[in-house]
């Protein structure tokens, strides 16, 4: 058996190790390219959200590659995630390869069913060797997030910024060789101090939160990056959606740590007051959350026609007025491109910026005085 | 008397007569938004972000109609699930918060939730407390629930006798509706009714079907039972309750010696249909003709007539192609049909 999986940022380490620990053959997709978009596109449903479509084009370039097995999470509604493993066995079958798709359909919180599922795939391994396996996969998957957050916070204030993304890049790839847990470790104490040593410039940068749907904020490729492009244009970017976090809010039901999710939920009302799907509800509550902590603005990224980000976008002109925050919404398809995007953001960013030089109220009002 | 107002639009085409005579039991009196037109339709673009789809674009119109009345209340349900284990689409779980943020001023919502999902429990609890707003009797907002659904089963089983949901609702309201003239094709129409049933964002497809000679067959026409049954033959239940229906008369449809051939009315952007379309498209192509017709707020009359024609055409083509060869045409004539589209 020869497992593949769909790839959603950095989230391959952590399952290449997991699949290994239960001694499986992994064959992760290649990274996506402009290939892997192509041929997403041409086999996909022409209206389908974008996920969907890189999805695809990963599952071919593996299966091409000789998987013979995918591994894909399932879901009961309401939004079209949940139906999109059937779509995409239906059509991979119709183009004629051989696999079997393995759909991890684990409703939220039920870890014992998921640790079931994942135990039926490796079958000659022991129920503990499983636990070491996802205990493992967590641990690098701990270690990549301290590293992206660091980055997130560093990119901004370093001189530069090349050398930056470069010890991060290394880093990446040393923990998905790490053959053990204190390696991982190591790596990450030594990547997270070279990177606090890189010389800073001593201008404050502009803080904006990042919202919106999840494979968008995860996976760099399907928003032109723009999450690094707004660190080179010094703002430094808190995304609202963590993989760890959402691992330990759905899957583990918050078991694995202390979690604020119940607490921006909670935050979205009263402008949101019922959960819509996907991740529209935490977008409106992230959002309302970043703008109590005086971030300077929101981006919120979704692909195009994603329906719970239409509901958030809908409201968020509503939190924006009343919270005095600037939003800014961008949808991406596969037409979408990384100048274009490049300009949007600058355009925001250089906007953050010409509004905080202005003196605010109580500034004027102290000045007056 | 207080006055409630009632959005013509979206889930109007499904339960108008439960809500109408529900709230007309408790003393209210009902206004409804005028069929959608072309103020409605600018409206509704003017008050939407962008990337919405038309439907809601349309209802959005409806309801800042409705605002300039004099009301009491407007009614934007909070439709989370009409059924277990399903959804409707998550655009209907912030309807009420959605028309909150984008239309400022409006009355009172009645943001009923309606969520049968798991049970019954909380949907009950919400209509005693909707109630509350008109009288203090619990017993008469039951009985004026119970009274509602007696009238939509009405409603739907005049429809399931060859209307279309809007004609049935105008049959239920009292007006003379005529029998369907002569026809020689018959073709199964596929949407969401609030599209399908809407004349503006179908662009009166039935009825131009109709006026070319074809008999329309809807998903209201055929029996709950054998529509679920089809539904039932895809490897995973399909979560949406409009998707799920749409799938299962589709392959009943596509069974059936006397349907000519399908049409499907999506609306651009939509998300449920993006895949339950493709999923319908794959499963019927090789039984019967088929085509998807997409429309938005910029579809032109003219483009969806002339592919009726064209279609209704080739229909008629291929029906008496079969009658004097008795060969079954499938294949080369339906594709290069569909190439010519
Ligand atoms: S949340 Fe958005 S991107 Fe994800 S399945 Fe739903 S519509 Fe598609
Ligand atoms: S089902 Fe489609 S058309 Fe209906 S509200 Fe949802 S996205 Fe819009």
């Amino acid at each position: 058996m020869k497992v593949s999986f769909p790839h959603m940022g950095h989230l391959y380490i952590p399952l290449k190790t997991l699949f290994k620990g239960l001694k499986l053959e992994v064959i992760a997709p290649p990274p996506i390219s402009q290939k892997t978009m192509e041929l997403g596109v041409k086999y996909s449903p022409e209206f389908a959200c974008l996920p969907l479509k890189i999805n695809m084009g990963n599952f071919i370039e593996a299966l091409e590659q000789g998987a013979d097995t995918i591994v894909m999470a399932g879901g009961w509604g309401p939004c079209r995630f949940g139906y999109y493993a059937q779509v995409e066995r239906e059509i991979l079958q119709e183009l004629g390869y051989d696999f079997q798709m393995v759909v991890l359909e684990a409703p939220d919180s039920r870890i014992s069913e998921l640790l079931l599922q994942l135990k039926a795939l490796g079958e000659k391994v022991s129920v503990r060797e499983a636990y070491q396996a996802i205990r493992f996969a967590w641990k690098k998957l701990i270690a990549i997030e301290k590293l992206e957050k660091k980055l997130e916070y560093c990119l901004p204030r370093a001189i530069d910024k090349n050398r930056l993304e470069s010890i991060f890049e290394r880093a990446l790839q040393a923990i998905d060789e790490a053959e053990s847990q204190q390696e991982v470790e190591k790596i990450a104490q030594e990547s997270l101090r070279e990177m606090e040593k890189s010389p800073f410039k001593s201008a404050e940068v502009l803080k904006i939160g990042l919202v919106g749907e999840i494979y968008t904020i995860l996976e760099p490729a399907s928003n032109c990056y723009a999450a690094r492009c707004l660190g080179r244009l010094d703002a430094h970017v808190s995304r609202s959606i963590y993989v760890s976090d959402w691992v330990n809010d759905h899957l583990f039901g918050g078991y694995l740590r202390k979690s604020n999710h119940k607490q921006i939920m909670q935050s979205s009302r009263p402008y949101l007051n019922h959960e819509v799907g996907g991740h529209g509800q935490e977008t409106v509550g992230s959002t309302v959350d970043f703008a109590r902590r005086d971030y300077n603005g929101i981006i919120q990224i979704a692909p195009l026609t994603c329906m719970p980000e239409i509901v958030a976008q809908s409201i968020l002109g509503r939190v924006s007025e009343e919270l005095e925050i600037p939003c800014m919404t961008l949808y991406f398809d596969e037409h979408s491109g990384a100048a274009g995007v490049y300009t949007r953001l600058e355009a925001f960013v250089d906007m953050l910026q010409r509004k905080r030089a202005l003196p605010s109220n109580s500034q004027l009002m102290e000045a007056r005085a | 008397m207080s006055r409630v107002g009632i959005p013509r639009s979206l889930f109007y085409y499904y339960y108008y007569p439960l809500w109408k005579s529900f709230f007309a039991d408790l003393g209210a009196e009902i206004l409804t938004s005028a069929p959608s037109n072309r103020h409605t339709v600018e409206r509704g673009i003017e008050l939407a972000v962008d990337e919405t789809c038309f439907p809601i674009k349309v209802y959005l119109g409806h309801v800042a109609e409705l605002c300039r009345e004099e009301l009491d209340y407007i009614f934007v349900p909070r439709l989370v699930s009409v059924e277990a284990r399903s959804y409707i689409c998550p655009k209907f779980m912030g309807l009420p918060d959605m028309v909150r943020a984008l239309i400022k001023e409006t009355p009172p919502l009645i943001d009923i939730t309606v969520d049968l999902s798991c049970d019954e429990k909380c949907f009950q609890k919400d209509i005693i407390r909707v109630g509350r707003l008109f009288t203090r009797q619990a017993r008469k907002i039951q009985l004026a629930y119970q009274h509602g659904c007696e009238e939509l089963r009405l409603c739907r089983s005049l429809a399931s006798q060859g209307f279309t949901m809007e004609e049935a609702i105008k049959m239920w309201e009292g007006e003379p509706m005529e029998a369907e003239s002569e026809t020689d094709l018959n073709i199964g129409v596929l949407g969401h009714g609030y599209s399908l049933y809407d004349e503006r964002i179908s662009m009166n497809l039935v009825k131009r079907l109709r006026a070319m000679n074809c008999k329309v067959l809807l998903p209201e026409h055929l029996g709950s039972e054998v529509v679920e049954a089809e539904a039932a033959t895809v490897p995973k239940r399909v979560f949406w309750t409009l998707g799920r229906k749409m799938l299962g008369s589709a392959l009943h449809m596509s069974q059936r010696e006397d349907v000519d051939g399908i049409i499907y009315l999506a609306c651009f952007g939509c998300g449920p249909d993006s895949l339950i379309g493709e999923i319908i498209e794959r499963k019927v192509r090789d039984n019967k003709p088929f085509i998807l017709l997409t429309v938005d707020e910029h579809s032109g009359e003219a483009g969806i007539i002339t592919r009726l024609e064209a279609f209704c055409d080739m229909l008629r083509r291929r029906r008496n192609y079969r009658s004097e060869s008795k060969l079954s045409p499938y294949g080369a004539s339906l594709h290069s049909f569909e190439n010519t589209v």
